[in-house]
Protein backbone atom coordinates (compact mmCIF):
# COMPACT_ATOMS: atom_id res chain seq x y z
CA UNK A 1 0.00 0.00 0.00
CA UNK A 2 0.92 3.65 -0.23
CA UNK A 3 0.52 6.55 2.17
CA UNK A 4 -0.26 10.12 1.17
CA UNK A 5 1.97 12.89 2.49
CA UNK A 6 -0.51 15.55 1.45
CA UNK A 7 -4.19 15.61 0.84
CA UNK A 8 -5.87 17.22 -2.12
CA UNK A 9 -9.43 17.36 -3.45
CA UNK A 10 -11.05 13.94 -3.88
CA UNK A 11 -11.86 12.79 -7.42
CA UNK A 12 -14.56 10.17 -7.92
CA UNK A 13 -14.13 7.59 -10.67
CA UNK A 14 -14.95 3.94 -11.25
CA UNK A 15 -12.62 0.96 -11.48
CA UNK A 16 -14.11 -2.27 -12.80
CA UNK A 17 -17.55 -0.78 -12.19
CA UNK A 18 -16.89 0.03 -8.53
CA UNK A 19 -17.12 3.64 -7.31
CA UNK A 20 -13.73 4.68 -5.92
CA UNK A 21 -11.80 7.87 -5.16
CA UNK A 22 -8.47 9.30 -6.16
CA UNK A 23 -7.02 12.73 -5.46
CA UNK A 24 -6.39 15.81 -7.56
CA UNK A 25 -2.91 15.52 -9.06
CA UNK A 26 -3.09 11.72 -9.40
CA UNK A 27 -2.37 9.94 -12.63
CA UNK A 28 -4.70 6.99 -13.23
CA UNK A 29 -1.88 4.57 -12.38
CA UNK A 30 -1.00 6.42 -9.16
CA UNK A 31 -4.64 6.51 -8.09
CA UNK A 32 -4.98 2.75 -8.61
CA UNK A 33 -1.77 2.03 -6.69
CA UNK A 34 -2.96 4.27 -3.85
CA UNK A 35 -6.16 2.19 -3.76
CA UNK A 36 -4.09 -0.97 -3.39
CA UNK A 37 -4.53 -2.21 -6.97
CA UNK A 38 -1.09 -3.65 -7.63
CA UNK A 39 -1.73 -5.30 -10.99
CA UNK A 40 -4.23 -3.42 -13.17
CA UNK A 41 -3.43 -5.49 -16.24
CA UNK A 42 -2.78 -9.05 -17.45
CA UNK A 43 -0.05 -9.41 -20.05
CA UNK A 44 -0.84 -10.01 -23.71
CA UNK A 45 1.46 -13.05 -24.04
CA UNK A 46 1.04 -15.24 -20.92
CA UNK A 47 -1.80 -13.51 -19.11
CA UNK A 48 0.40 -12.91 -16.04
CA UNK A 49 -0.69 -10.11 -13.70
CA UNK A 50 1.42 -6.98 -14.16
CA UNK A 51 1.53 -3.58 -12.50
CA UNK A 52 3.03 -0.15 -13.10
CA UNK A 53 6.81 -0.32 -13.18
CA UNK A 54 8.38 2.97 -14.34
CA UNK A 55 5.62 5.58 -13.76
CA UNK A 56 7.14 7.83 -16.45
CA UNK A 57 5.65 6.61 -19.71
CA UNK A 58 8.41 4.22 -20.73
CA UNK A 59 7.46 0.66 -19.76
CA UNK A 60 3.79 0.33 -20.79
CA UNK A 61 3.14 -1.99 -17.85
CA UNK A 62 0.43 0.30 -16.45
CA UNK A 63 -1.88 -0.16 -19.44
CA UNK A 64 -5.59 0.15 -18.62
CA UNK A 65 -8.84 0.82 -20.43
CA UNK A 66 -9.98 4.41 -19.85
CA UNK A 67 -13.43 5.58 -20.94
CA UNK A 68 -13.70 2.72 -23.40
CA UNK A 69 -10.28 3.24 -24.98
CA UNK A 70 -7.96 0.25 -24.41
CA UNK A 71 -4.17 0.24 -23.97
CA UNK A 72 -3.87 3.69 -22.37
CA UNK A 73 -0.79 4.41 -20.29
CA UNK A 74 -2.26 4.92 -16.84
CA UNK A 75 0.80 6.79 -15.60
CA UNK A 76 0.53 9.41 -18.35
CA UNK A 77 -3.19 10.16 -18.03
CA UNK A 78 -4.35 12.60 -15.36
CA UNK A 79 -7.27 11.32 -13.31
CA UNK A 80 -10.47 13.32 -13.96
CA UNK A 81 -13.90 13.08 -12.30
CA UNK A 82 -16.18 10.39 -13.66
CA UNK A 83 -13.51 8.42 -15.49
CA UNK A 84 -14.46 4.84 -16.22
CA UNK A 85 -11.35 2.70 -15.74
CA UNK A 86 -11.12 -1.01 -16.41
CA UNK A 87 -8.40 -3.61 -16.31
CA UNK A 88 -6.50 -4.22 -19.53
CA UNK A 89 -6.83 -7.96 -20.03
CA UNK A 90 -4.34 -9.16 -22.62
CA UNK A 91 -4.36 -7.48 -26.01
CA UNK A 92 -6.91 -4.89 -27.00
CA UNK A 93 -9.72 -5.96 -29.31
CA UNK A 94 -9.62 -4.27 -32.68
CA UNK B 1 6.87 26.20 -40.10
CA UNK B 2 8.59 26.69 -36.77
CA UNK B 3 12.16 27.94 -36.45
CA UNK B 4 12.99 25.59 -33.60
CA UNK B 5 11.15 22.68 -31.98
CA UNK B 6 12.33 21.83 -28.48
CA UNK B 7 11.30 18.34 -27.42
CA UNK B 8 11.15 17.84 -23.68
CA UNK B 9 10.76 20.12 -20.67
CA UNK B 10 13.38 18.86 -18.25
CA UNK B 11 16.42 21.02 -17.46
CA UNK B 12 17.84 20.84 -21.02
CA UNK B 13 14.51 21.64 -22.67
CA UNK B 14 13.67 24.47 -20.27
CA UNK B 15 17.14 25.97 -20.74
CA UNK B 16 16.93 25.74 -24.54
CA UNK B 17 13.59 27.51 -24.53
CA UNK B 18 14.81 30.20 -22.12
CA UNK B 19 17.91 30.84 -24.24
CA UNK B 20 15.98 30.88 -27.52
CA UNK B 21 13.75 33.58 -26.11
CA UNK B 22 16.85 35.66 -25.55
CA UNK B 23 18.24 37.82 -22.82
CA UNK B 24 16.14 40.90 -22.22
CA UNK B 25 14.15 40.63 -25.41
CA UNK B 26 13.07 38.14 -27.99
CA UNK B 27 15.45 36.78 -30.59
CA UNK B 28 12.41 36.56 -32.80
CA UNK B 29 12.60 32.81 -33.27
CA UNK B 30 9.29 30.97 -33.52
CA UNK B 31 9.63 28.17 -31.01
CA UNK B 32 7.47 25.09 -30.55
CA UNK B 33 7.98 23.46 -27.15
CA UNK B 34 6.57 19.98 -26.69
CA UNK B 35 6.56 17.88 -23.54
CA UNK B 36 4.97 14.53 -22.84
CA UNK B 37 4.27 15.44 -19.23
CA UNK B 38 1.44 17.66 -18.05
CA UNK B 39 3.86 20.10 -16.37
CA UNK B 40 7.40 21.27 -17.06
CA UNK B 41 10.36 20.15 -14.93
CA UNK B 42 11.16 16.77 -16.43
CA UNK B 43 11.71 13.79 -14.14
CA UNK B 44 14.30 15.53 -11.98
CA UNK B 45 12.14 18.56 -11.14
CA UNK B 46 8.78 16.83 -11.36
CA UNK B 47 6.14 18.76 -9.46
CA UNK B 48 8.27 21.94 -9.38
CA UNK B 49 5.21 24.19 -9.76
CA UNK B 50 4.01 23.13 -6.28
CA UNK B 51 6.76 21.05 -4.69
CA UNK B 52 6.37 19.02 -1.52
CA UNK B 53 7.96 20.72 1.47
CA UNK B 54 10.72 18.13 1.68
CA UNK B 55 11.73 18.82 -1.94
CA UNK B 56 11.38 22.59 -1.95
CA UNK B 57 14.98 23.30 -1.02
CA UNK B 58 16.52 21.01 -3.62
CA UNK B 59 14.20 22.48 -6.28
CA UNK B 60 15.02 26.11 -5.47
CA UNK B 61 17.97 26.55 -7.88
CA UNK B 62 15.84 25.25 -10.78
CA UNK B 63 12.90 27.48 -9.96
CA UNK B 64 14.37 30.45 -11.86
CA UNK B 65 14.92 28.32 -14.94
CA UNK B 66 11.37 26.97 -14.76
CA UNK B 67 9.93 30.48 -14.52
CA UNK B 68 12.18 31.82 -17.29
CA UNK B 69 11.12 29.07 -19.69
CA UNK B 70 7.44 29.34 -18.79
CA UNK B 71 7.60 33.12 -19.25
CA UNK B 72 8.74 32.97 -22.89
CA UNK B 73 6.48 33.27 -25.90
CA UNK B 74 7.36 29.74 -27.07
CA UNK B 75 4.28 27.77 -28.11
CA UNK B 76 4.25 25.37 -25.17
CA UNK B 77 2.23 22.18 -25.59
CA UNK B 78 2.29 19.87 -22.55
CA UNK B 79 0.81 16.39 -22.65
CA UNK B 80 2.19 15.91 -26.18
CA UNK B 81 3.23 12.38 -27.13
CA UNK B 82 5.77 12.64 -29.95
CA UNK B 83 5.54 9.62 -32.24
CA UNK B 84 7.41 10.79 -35.31
CA UNK B 85 10.60 12.65 -36.12
CA UNK B 86 12.33 12.29 -39.45
CA UNK B 87 15.65 13.64 -40.77
CA UNK B 88 13.77 16.46 -42.50
CA UNK B 89 12.60 17.66 -39.06
CA UNK B 90 8.95 16.80 -39.63
CA UNK B 91 7.36 16.01 -36.29
CA UNK B 92 4.26 14.00 -35.48
CA UNK B 93 2.63 14.23 -32.08
CA UNK B 94 -0.67 13.66 -30.33
CA UNK B 95 -2.38 15.57 -27.56
CA UNK B 96 -5.35 13.85 -25.87
CA UNK B 97 -5.79 11.54 -28.84
CA UNK B 98 -5.61 14.24 -31.53
CA UNK B 99 -2.64 13.88 -33.88
CA UNK B 100 -0.79 16.63 -35.77
CA UNK B 101 2.24 16.90 -37.99
CA UNK B 102 4.39 20.04 -38.09
CA UNK B 103 7.71 21.12 -39.55
CA UNK B 104 10.62 22.93 -37.96
CA UNK B 105 13.90 24.28 -39.30
CA UNK B 106 15.81 23.03 -36.28
CA UNK B 107 15.05 20.46 -33.63
CA UNK B 108 16.54 20.17 -30.14
CA UNK B 109 15.85 16.75 -28.66
CA UNK B 110 15.85 16.98 -24.87
CA UNK B 111 14.18 13.72 -23.91
CA UNK B 112 16.52 12.96 -21.04
CA UNK B 113 17.23 9.62 -19.48
CA UNK B 114 15.45 6.50 -18.40
CA UNK B 115 16.45 3.90 -15.84
CA UNK B 116 18.77 1.16 -17.00
CA UNK B 117 16.93 -2.16 -17.04
CA UNK B 118 17.65 -4.41 -14.05
CA UNK B 119 16.51 -7.78 -15.43
CA UNK B 120 16.65 -9.96 -12.31
CA UNK B 121 14.32 -12.97 -11.99
CA UNK B 122 10.97 -11.67 -10.72
CA UNK B 123 11.38 -8.04 -11.81
CA UNK B 124 8.02 -8.26 -13.59
CA UNK B 125 6.02 -9.18 -10.47
CA UNK B 126 3.37 -6.72 -9.26
CA UNK B 127 4.79 -4.80 -6.31
CA UNK B 128 8.21 -4.53 -7.95
CA UNK B 129 8.86 -1.06 -9.36
CA UNK B 130 11.86 1.07 -10.12
CA UNK B 131 13.28 3.45 -7.54
CA UNK B 132 12.59 6.19 -10.09
CA UNK B 133 8.92 5.17 -10.19
CA UNK B 134 8.65 5.50 -6.42
CA UNK B 135 10.39 8.86 -6.60
CA UNK B 136 7.98 10.00 -9.32
CA UNK B 137 5.04 9.13 -7.06
CA UNK B 138 6.69 10.99 -4.17
CA UNK B 139 7.31 14.11 -6.26
CA UNK B 140 4.08 14.18 -8.23
CA UNK B 141 1.49 12.84 -5.81
CA UNK B 142 3.20 12.81 -2.42
CA UNK B 143 2.72 9.02 -2.24
CA UNK B 144 5.19 6.80 -0.36
CA UNK B 145 5.12 3.00 -0.22
CA UNK B 146 4.09 1.56 3.14
CA UNK B 147 5.16 -1.65 4.85
CA UNK B 148 8.48 -3.37 4.30
CA UNK B 149 10.17 -1.62 1.41
CA UNK B 150 13.34 -3.21 0.05
CA UNK B 151 15.57 -1.10 -2.20
CA UNK B 152 17.94 -3.10 -4.36
CA UNK B 153 20.59 -1.95 -6.79
CA UNK B 154 23.14 0.81 -7.07
CA UNK B 155 23.63 4.39 -8.13
CA UNK B 156 23.19 7.92 -6.77
CA UNK B 157 19.42 7.90 -7.33
CA UNK B 158 18.95 4.89 -5.06
CA UNK B 159 20.66 6.68 -2.16
CA UNK B 160 18.92 9.96 -2.89
CA UNK B 161 15.50 8.30 -2.87
CA UNK B 162 16.32 6.43 0.34
CA UNK B 163 17.15 9.76 2.00
CA UNK B 164 13.94 11.33 0.67
CA UNK B 165 11.88 8.38 1.93
CA UNK B 166 13.46 8.78 5.38
CA UNK B 167 12.64 12.51 5.33
CA UNK B 168 9.08 11.58 4.37
CA UNK B 169 8.83 9.33 7.43
CA UNK B 170 8.80 6.14 5.37
CA UNK B 171 12.32 4.67 5.72
CA UNK B 172 13.16 1.58 3.68
CA UNK B 173 13.40 -1.65 5.69
CA UNK B 174 16.53 -2.77 3.86
CA UNK B 175 18.89 -1.65 1.14
CA UNK B 176 20.56 -4.37 -0.91
CA UNK B 177 23.57 -2.83 -2.53
CA UNK B 178 24.55 -4.66 -5.72
CA UNK B 179 27.60 -2.52 -6.59
CA UNK B 180 30.38 -4.85 -7.76
CA UNK B 181 33.18 -5.04 -5.17
CA UNK B 182 35.86 -4.23 -7.73
CA UNK B 183 34.23 -0.95 -8.77
CA UNK B 184 35.70 0.96 -5.85
CA UNK B 185 39.22 0.09 -7.01
CA UNK B 186 38.43 1.11 -10.55
CA UNK B 187 36.89 4.36 -9.33
CA UNK B 188 39.66 5.20 -6.88
CA UNK B 189 41.84 7.20 -9.31
CA UNK B 190 38.83 9.50 -9.83
CA UNK B 191 38.17 9.97 -6.10
CA UNK B 192 40.18 13.20 -5.60
CA UNK B 193 38.31 14.81 -8.51
CA UNK B 194 35.02 13.69 -6.98
CA UNK B 195 35.79 15.01 -3.51
CA UNK B 196 36.46 18.52 -4.79
CA UNK B 197 33.49 18.42 -7.20
CA UNK B 198 29.98 19.77 -6.64
CA UNK B 199 28.89 16.18 -5.93
CA UNK B 200 31.47 15.33 -3.26
CA UNK B 201 30.01 16.89 -0.12
CA UNK B 202 26.47 16.37 -1.31
CA UNK B 203 27.17 12.66 -1.63
CA UNK B 204 28.86 12.31 1.74
CA UNK B 205 26.12 14.28 3.50
CA UNK B 206 23.55 12.05 1.82
CA UNK B 207 25.19 8.84 3.00
CA UNK B 208 25.31 10.18 6.58
CA UNK B 209 21.53 10.59 6.56
CA UNK B 210 21.15 6.89 5.76
CA UNK B 211 22.93 5.50 8.81
CA UNK B 212 19.72 4.16 10.34
CA UNK B 213 18.88 1.89 7.39
CA UNK B 214 20.43 -1.60 7.23
CA UNK B 215 22.53 -2.07 4.09
CA UNK B 216 23.57 -5.51 2.87
CA UNK B 217 25.77 -6.41 -0.07
CA UNK B 218 24.27 -8.59 -2.77
CA UNK B 219 26.02 -9.26 -6.07
CA UNK B 220 22.84 -10.83 -7.45
CA UNK B 221 19.26 -11.28 -6.36
CA UNK B 222 15.94 -12.80 -7.31
CA UNK B 223 12.36 -11.99 -6.39
CA UNK B 224 9.52 -14.46 -5.98
CA UNK B 225 5.88 -14.26 -5.04
CA UNK B 226 5.31 -15.66 -1.52
CA UNK B 227 1.59 -15.50 -0.87
CA UNK B 228 0.70 -11.81 -0.74
CA UNK B 229 4.32 -10.89 -0.14
CA UNK B 230 7.47 -10.77 -2.19
CA UNK B 231 10.50 -12.83 -1.21
CA UNK B 232 13.87 -11.34 -2.13
CA UNK B 233 16.75 -13.82 -2.12
CA UNK B 234 20.44 -13.01 -2.46
CA UNK B 235 23.55 -15.20 -2.01
CA UNK B 236 23.74 -14.64 1.75
CA UNK B 237 20.17 -14.19 2.82
CA UNK B 238 16.54 -13.51 2.12
CA UNK B 239 13.87 -11.04 3.17
CA UNK B 240 10.12 -10.67 2.81
CA UNK B 241 8.88 -7.40 1.37
CA UNK B 242 5.68 -5.58 0.49
CA UNK B 243 7.45 -3.45 -2.12
CA UNK B 244 10.71 -4.03 -3.95
CA UNK B 245 12.27 -1.02 -5.67
CA UNK B 246 15.03 -1.68 -8.22
CA UNK B 247 17.60 0.65 -9.74
CA UNK B 248 20.93 0.34 -11.47
CA UNK B 249 21.60 3.74 -12.95
CA UNK B 250 20.19 5.75 -15.81
CA UNK B 251 20.92 5.72 -19.54
CA UNK B 252 20.04 8.10 -22.39
CA UNK B 253 16.53 7.80 -23.83
CA UNK B 254 17.62 7.57 -27.47
CA UNK B 255 14.52 6.34 -29.32
CA UNK B 256 13.50 9.64 -30.89
CA UNK B 257 17.04 10.55 -31.98
CA UNK B 258 17.49 7.08 -33.39
CA UNK B 259 14.20 7.19 -35.31
CA UNK B 260 15.33 10.48 -36.85
CA UNK B 261 18.43 8.74 -38.14
CA UNK B 262 20.96 10.17 -35.67
CA UNK B 263 24.04 7.96 -35.42
CA UNK B 264 24.63 6.24 -32.07
CA UNK B 265 27.87 5.03 -30.54
CA UNK B 266 28.55 2.62 -27.69
CA UNK B 267 29.95 4.38 -24.62
CA UNK B 268 32.15 2.02 -22.68
CA UNK B 269 32.30 4.08 -19.44
CA UNK B 270 28.49 4.24 -19.17
CA UNK B 271 27.75 0.92 -20.96
CA UNK B 272 25.07 2.32 -23.23
CA UNK B 273 24.40 3.70 -26.70
CA UNK B 274 24.62 7.47 -26.99
CA UNK B 275 23.85 9.78 -29.94
CA UNK B 276 27.01 11.08 -31.58
CA UNK B 277 27.08 14.85 -30.97
CA UNK B 278 29.58 17.67 -31.41
CA UNK B 279 30.43 20.33 -28.82
CA UNK B 280 27.23 22.23 -29.74
CA UNK B 281 25.02 19.17 -29.38
CA UNK B 282 24.56 18.78 -33.15
CA UNK B 283 23.85 15.15 -34.12
CA UNK B 284 24.90 13.39 -37.31
CA UNK B 285 21.64 14.64 -38.90
CA UNK B 286 21.97 18.31 -39.91
CA UNK B 287 19.52 20.49 -38.01
CA UNK B 288 18.86 17.99 -35.24
CA UNK B 289 20.65 18.51 -31.92
CA UNK B 290 20.49 16.44 -28.74
CA UNK B 291 20.91 18.20 -25.39
CA UNK B 292 20.95 16.97 -21.81
CA UNK B 293 21.13 13.42 -20.50
CA UNK B 294 19.71 12.13 -23.80
CA UNK B 295 23.16 12.81 -25.28
CA UNK B 296 25.04 11.03 -22.45
CA UNK B 297 24.41 11.02 -18.71
CA UNK B 298 25.89 14.14 -17.13
CA UNK B 299 23.21 15.25 -14.64
CA UNK B 300 20.61 17.99 -14.40
CA UNK B 301 22.98 20.94 -14.00
CA UNK B 302 25.08 19.95 -17.02
CA UNK B 303 21.83 19.35 -18.94
CA UNK B 304 20.81 22.96 -18.38
CA UNK B 305 24.14 24.09 -19.84
CA UNK B 306 23.93 21.86 -22.90
CA UNK B 307 20.36 23.04 -23.51
CA UNK B 308 21.62 26.65 -23.55
CA UNK B 309 24.53 25.75 -25.82
CA UNK B 310 22.32 23.88 -28.31
CA UNK B 311 19.92 26.84 -28.37
CA UNK B 312 22.76 29.27 -29.16
CA UNK B 313 23.90 26.99 -32.00
CA UNK B 314 20.33 26.96 -33.34
CA UNK B 315 20.07 30.77 -33.20
CA UNK B 316 23.36 31.02 -35.08
CA UNK B 317 22.27 28.48 -37.71
CA UNK B 318 19.05 30.44 -38.21
CA UNK B 319 21.02 33.65 -38.71
CA UNK B 320 19.51 35.29 -35.59
CA UNK B 321 22.89 35.85 -33.95
CA UNK B 322 26.42 36.01 -35.37
CA UNK B 323 29.28 33.70 -34.46
CA UNK B 324 30.76 36.22 -32.02
CA UNK B 325 27.49 36.48 -30.09
CA UNK B 326 27.07 32.71 -30.10
CA UNK B 327 30.57 32.08 -28.83
CA UNK B 328 30.45 34.91 -26.31
CA UNK B 329 27.17 33.80 -24.79
CA UNK B 330 28.23 30.15 -24.77
CA UNK B 331 31.39 30.67 -22.70
CA UNK B 332 29.67 30.80 -19.34
CA UNK B 333 27.63 27.67 -20.05
CA UNK B 334 30.65 25.78 -21.37
CA UNK B 335 32.57 26.62 -18.19
CA UNK B 336 29.65 25.66 -15.99
CA UNK B 337 29.16 22.40 -17.87
CA UNK B 338 32.82 21.53 -17.41
CA UNK B 339 32.56 22.30 -13.68
CA UNK B 340 29.56 19.99 -13.29
CA UNK B 341 31.35 17.35 -15.34
CA UNK B 342 33.98 16.98 -12.63
CA UNK B 343 33.21 14.12 -10.31
CA UNK B 344 31.02 12.28 -12.83
CA UNK B 345 33.82 9.91 -13.85
CA UNK B 346 33.99 8.67 -10.25
CA UNK B 347 30.24 8.08 -10.09
CA UNK B 348 30.24 6.37 -13.51
CA UNK B 349 33.04 4.00 -12.49
CA UNK B 350 31.72 3.35 -8.97
CA UNK B 351 28.17 2.51 -10.01
CA UNK B 352 28.64 0.78 -13.37
CA UNK B 353 26.78 -2.53 -13.05
CA UNK B 354 28.86 -5.60 -13.87
CA UNK B 355 28.33 -7.27 -17.27
CA UNK B 356 26.43 -10.09 -15.52
CA UNK B 357 24.11 -7.54 -13.88
CA UNK B 358 23.43 -5.97 -17.27
CA UNK B 359 22.40 -9.30 -18.83
CA UNK B 360 19.20 -11.25 -18.31
CA UNK B 361 19.88 -14.49 -16.42
CA UNK B 362 18.58 -17.56 -18.31
CA UNK B 363 15.46 -17.69 -16.10
CA UNK B 364 14.87 -13.93 -16.03
CA UNK B 365 12.65 -12.03 -18.43
CA UNK B 366 14.64 -9.74 -20.73
CA UNK B 367 11.77 -8.24 -22.77
CA UNK B 368 8.90 -7.40 -20.43
CA UNK B 369 6.35 -6.77 -23.20
CA UNK B 370 6.84 -9.99 -25.15
CA UNK B 371 7.96 -12.00 -22.10
CA UNK B 372 11.19 -13.25 -23.66
CA UNK B 373 13.69 -14.86 -21.27
CA UNK B 374 17.46 -14.68 -21.18
CA UNK B 375 17.58 -18.36 -22.17
CA UNK B 376 15.48 -17.72 -25.29
CA UNK B 377 17.97 -15.00 -26.30
CA UNK B 378 20.93 -17.28 -25.70
CA UNK B 379 19.27 -19.99 -27.84
CA UNK B 380 18.54 -17.49 -30.62
CA UNK B 381 22.14 -16.27 -30.56
CA UNK B 382 23.34 -19.87 -30.83
CA UNK B 383 20.95 -20.36 -33.76
CA UNK B 384 22.67 -17.52 -35.57
CA UNK B 385 21.02 -14.27 -34.44
CA UNK B 386 23.79 -11.68 -34.33
CA UNK B 387 21.95 -8.92 -32.46
CA UNK B 388 18.60 -7.55 -31.30
CA UNK B 389 17.44 -6.75 -34.84
CA UNK B 390 17.75 -10.43 -35.71
CA UNK B 391 16.18 -11.75 -32.50
CA UNK B 392 13.09 -9.70 -33.34
CA UNK B 393 12.31 -12.20 -36.10
CA UNK B 394 12.93 -15.16 -33.78
CA UNK B 395 11.24 -13.92 -30.62
CA UNK B 396 9.51 -10.53 -31.13
CA UNK B 397 11.59 -9.08 -28.30
CA UNK B 398 11.72 -5.30 -28.50
CA UNK B 399 8.54 -5.22 -30.61
CA UNK B 400 5.93 -4.77 -27.87
CA UNK B 401 4.31 -1.49 -26.85
CA UNK B 402 7.42 -0.11 -25.09
CA UNK B 403 9.32 -0.55 -28.36
CA UNK B 404 12.49 -1.73 -26.71
CA UNK B 405 12.85 1.05 -24.16
CA UNK B 406 12.98 -1.52 -21.34
CA UNK B 407 15.02 -4.22 -23.09
CA UNK B 408 17.21 -2.74 -25.84
CA UNK B 409 20.37 -2.71 -23.72
CA UNK B 410 19.62 -6.07 -22.08
CA UNK B 411 19.22 -7.65 -25.52
CA UNK B 412 22.56 -6.28 -26.70
CA UNK B 413 24.43 -7.37 -23.57
CA UNK B 414 22.83 -10.82 -23.37
CA UNK B 415 23.38 -11.60 -27.06
CA UNK B 416 26.93 -10.21 -26.97
CA UNK B 417 27.82 -12.52 -24.07
CA UNK B 418 26.23 -15.53 -25.79
CA UNK B 419 28.26 -14.75 -28.92
CA UNK B 420 31.40 -14.05 -26.93
CA UNK B 421 31.85 -10.52 -28.30
CA UNK B 422 31.92 -7.04 -26.78
CA UNK B 423 28.55 -5.17 -26.64
CA UNK B 424 30.08 -2.46 -28.84
CA UNK B 425 30.26 -5.07 -31.64
CA UNK B 426 26.49 -5.65 -31.53
CA UNK B 427 24.26 -3.22 -33.42
CA UNK B 428 21.68 -1.41 -31.26
CA UNK B 429 18.00 -2.30 -31.50
CA UNK B 430 16.60 -0.11 -34.26
CA UNK B 431 13.94 2.35 -33.18
CA UNK B 432 11.67 3.39 -36.03
CA UNK B 433 8.80 5.83 -36.47
CA UNK B 434 6.25 5.83 -35.00
CA UNK B 435 8.36 5.77 -31.83
CA UNK B 436 5.31 5.72 -29.58
CA UNK B 437 2.06 3.90 -30.29
CA UNK B 438 -0.44 6.00 -32.23
CA UNK B 439 -3.82 4.70 -33.34
CA UNK B 440 -4.73 4.41 -37.03
CA UNK B 441 -7.89 6.36 -36.18
CA UNK B 442 -5.75 9.31 -35.04
CA UNK B 443 -3.74 9.26 -38.24
CA UNK B 444 -6.83 8.77 -40.42
CA UNK B 445 -8.47 11.97 -39.22
CA UNK B 446 -5.35 14.14 -39.50
CA UNK B 447 -5.72 17.05 -41.91
CA UNK B 448 -4.09 16.28 -45.29
CA UNK B 449 -2.39 18.76 -47.58
CA UNK B 450 -2.69 18.76 -51.36
CA UNK B 451 0.82 17.34 -51.54
CA UNK B 452 -0.19 14.44 -49.26
CA UNK B 453 -3.19 13.67 -51.45
CA UNK B 454 -1.10 13.83 -54.60
CA UNK B 455 1.44 11.43 -53.09
CA UNK B 456 -1.22 8.83 -52.38
CA UNK B 457 -3.26 9.28 -55.56
CA UNK B 458 -0.11 9.57 -57.75
CA UNK B 459 -1.34 12.82 -59.28
CA UNK B 460 1.22 15.29 -60.51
Amino acid sequence: MFRRLRESAPIAFTFEGEAVQGRAGDSVAAALLALGVRAPRDTAVSGAPRGPYCMMGVCFDCLVEIDGVANRQGCMVALTPGMVVRRQRGKRDV
Amino acid sequence: MYDVAVLGAGPAGMAAVAELAGQGGSNGARVLWLDENAAAGGQVYRGIAEPLKLLARSYRPARKLFEAARGTDAEYIPGATIWHLDPGATLGFSVSGVARMVEARRVIIATGALERPMPVPGWTLPGVMTVGAAQTMLKAQGLVPQGRVVLAGQGPLLWLYAAQAIAAGAPPALILETRPAGNMWRALPQLPGFLVSHYGWKGLALLRRLRAVPVKRAASLRIEQAGDELRVTWPRGEALADHVLLHQGVVPHVNLAQAAGCALEWREDQACFTPVTDAWGESSVPGIAVAGDGAGIAGAEAAECSGRIAALAALYALGRIDAAARDGRAVRWQKRRAAWGRGRAFLDALYLPSPAQRRAAPDAIACRCEEVTGQALIDAARAGATGPNQTKAFLRCGMGPCQGRQCALTLVETIAAARGVEPSKVAPLRARNPVKPVSLAEIAVMPVSEADEAAVLSRR
